[in-house]
């Protein structure tokens, strides 16, 4: 009963942020490499400027495949009781990763892997953070490359987010409704040999590539 | 005088007759040049049919509601537009502020204003008190960067997309002896001899079209198209004259004016979308962009007539 009456405002409150989402950025997805309708199990690694970037994403993403789509989160800011446990775990069925790995057994590839294997997609940001700088995109650390040699076989779909920094500035608690847009780019493999810094750079700039050239800023 | 209900049921089904021949029309086009999706003209063409669809249903609703429906509808309108037209500006991240306060004071505030009629304050609540006091707070931020261009840019945004779009519903303000309660013909009249000015255009100049007017700023306009789609639009807009307090040439003239000023407008803002590399303001609306790109006529058109209107007939 108490699972079902929570089920059942998991999917009203999604049904709420995507509708604030849409309200605020009439946000729109433009699909460069693939067929958003053929339901293939994905890597999407987006740049991550706000705590709303898997918001966008998955707002977009066609209605059957949102619920096998699983952002990867923080486990300290999402495991906090309350609002923010119930839209990370319930509604976004977030997979949360410590990120003070001390003392913790988990190894975050493995936790992400099995998570493929059960079918489920995943939302990654491989800059590993928020980019509060004015670079347009930090480094990549290095788990996107593990993950993609550890499931060679699943697609790594690079997914640029436009402007979603200027709604929310850091340091700014007020959004303010400006356009946004989510392009989604071809499919990336791990190359038989391919070296992590190769194919940090290659899927970095595959990201960069996505942005689009024409802007107000 | 007629009834103000009937005569607004009896233009909406006008309208629902005119995109019912529209839609055949589109459904022919179809069937002989377009069966698989292959022309692109004519799939944009019946993109466009849908939509206006769409819009005309919208705006017959609000129309039917009075002046809250006219406020509301308008007040989304310029939500949007605004949107739109603050996404492709240079506003910073040290503008944040302004933004907030053009969103969600500055806008509320000016349709508040035109909801209670308050004529003295909306006509100069954004010209005058949010053109002086809004740069300030991007003046706060201590950002001198661009500064002169990002508070023009953010009170050019404002003027066209809440000053401009709020005298729309102001309209309904107005006081025309005999013509009492009718306010929303009058904007059914603006919009129907302003749209179809654009949509006469485009027929024309697809037909006749040969002297392009200012090819840098928007290639589809020619001389033909804009003299066929601003004649034919007057004519219907004085046939129509039955929605107005105008005599026939009144019409005649006030067709005339809106339908040029709804030109200018269609100019003007185009040459900001080439400016900003875009060939849209959005995607809202398919087949035609997004909400500035369909209302850039009526924006411009819409404060003149309220001016003529209350200059001229209003006590």
């Amino acid at each position: 009963m108490g699972s079902r009456v929570r089920a059942v405002a998991a999917d009203l409150a999604g049904w709420g942020i995507t509708a604030f989402a849409r309200l605020l950025t009439a946000v729109q997805p433009v699909w460069q490499g693939f067929d958003p309708a053929v339901p293939q199990q994905r890597i999407y690694f987006a740049n991550h400027v706000s705590h709303g970037d898997f918001v966008l994403i998955w707002t977009v993403l066609p209605k059957s495949q949102r619920r096998r789509t699983r952002p990867v989160a923080g486990a300290d800011y999402w495991r906090k009781p309350g609002i923010r446990q119930f839209v990370g775990s319930d509604v976004f069925n977030s997979l949360l990763i410590e990120r003070n790995r001390d003392g913790v057994e988990d190894d975050p590839i493995a936790q992400m892997a099995s998570a493929l294997d059960e079918g489920a997609s995943l939302i990654i940001f491989p800059e590993g953070t928020r980019n509060l700088t004015d670079a347009e995109l930090l480094e990549f650390r290095s788990g996107i490359y593990r993950l993609a040699r550890a499931r060679p076989e699943v697609d790594v779909v690079p997914v640029w987010i436009d402007n979603l920094n200027r709604v929310l500035p850091k340091g700014s608690f007020v959004p303010v409704p400006l356009m946004c847009k989510v392009v989604f780019g071809a499919p990336l493999h791990v190359g038989e040999d391919e070296e992590k810094g190769a194919f940090l750079t290659r899927a970095r700039s595959a990201l960069l590539a996505l942005k689009p050239k024409t802007e107000g800023a | 005088m007629a009834n103000v209900h009937s005569d607004l049921l009896a233009t909406i089904a006008g309208i629902g007759g005119v995109l019912i021949f529209a839609s055949l029309i589109g459904w022919v086009l179809q069937r002989r040049y377009s069966p698989n999706g292959e022309n692109a003209v004519v799939e944009n063409l019946n993109d466009r049919t849908r939509a206006w669809w769409v819009m005309a249903i919208t705006i017959s609703v609000a129309l039917l509601g009075g002046r809250t429906g006219v406020l509301i509808l308008f007040f989304i309108c310029s939500f949007a537009a605004l949107r739109e037209f603050m996404t492709l500006t240079n506003a910073s991240r040290a503008d944040h502020n302004t933004l907030v306060a053009a969103f969600f004071v500055v806008l509320p505030v000016q349709f508040y204003l035109v909801w209670i009629g308050w004529y003295g304050m909306y006509s100069i609540f954004i010209p005058v008190y949010v053109f002086l006091l809004l740069p300030f707070v991007s003046a706060l931020s201590g950002e001198t960067r661009n500064f002169l261009i990002r508070i023009s840019e953010m009170q050019w945004a404002l003027m066209i997309c809440v000053f401009c779009v709020s005298h729309v519903p102001a309209l309904m303000n107005l006081t025309i002896p005999g013509h009492e309660g009718r306010g929303v013909l009058l904007i059914a009249w603006l919009v129907i001899t302003v749209q179809l000015s654009d949509v006469l255009q485009y027929v024309w100049g697809k037909l006749a079209g040969r002297h392009k007017i200012a090819p840098r700023l928007s290639p589809s306009k020619t001389v033909e198209g804009f003299l066929g789609g601003a004649l034919s639009a007057t004519a219907i807009g004085m046939a129509l004259n039955f929605m107005t307090p105008f005599t026939l040439w009144q019409a005649g003239l006030m067709g005339l004016c809106v339908t040029m000023m709804g030109f200018l407008g269609g100019l003007v803002m185009s040459a900001i979308k080439r400016d900003r590399g875009v060939k849209d303001w959005g995607h809202a609306i398919a087949g035609h962009g997004g909400f500035i790109d369909r209302l850039d006529s009526v924006l411009f058109a819409a404060p003149i007539y309220f001016h003529l209107l209350r200059y001229y007939w209003s006590v």
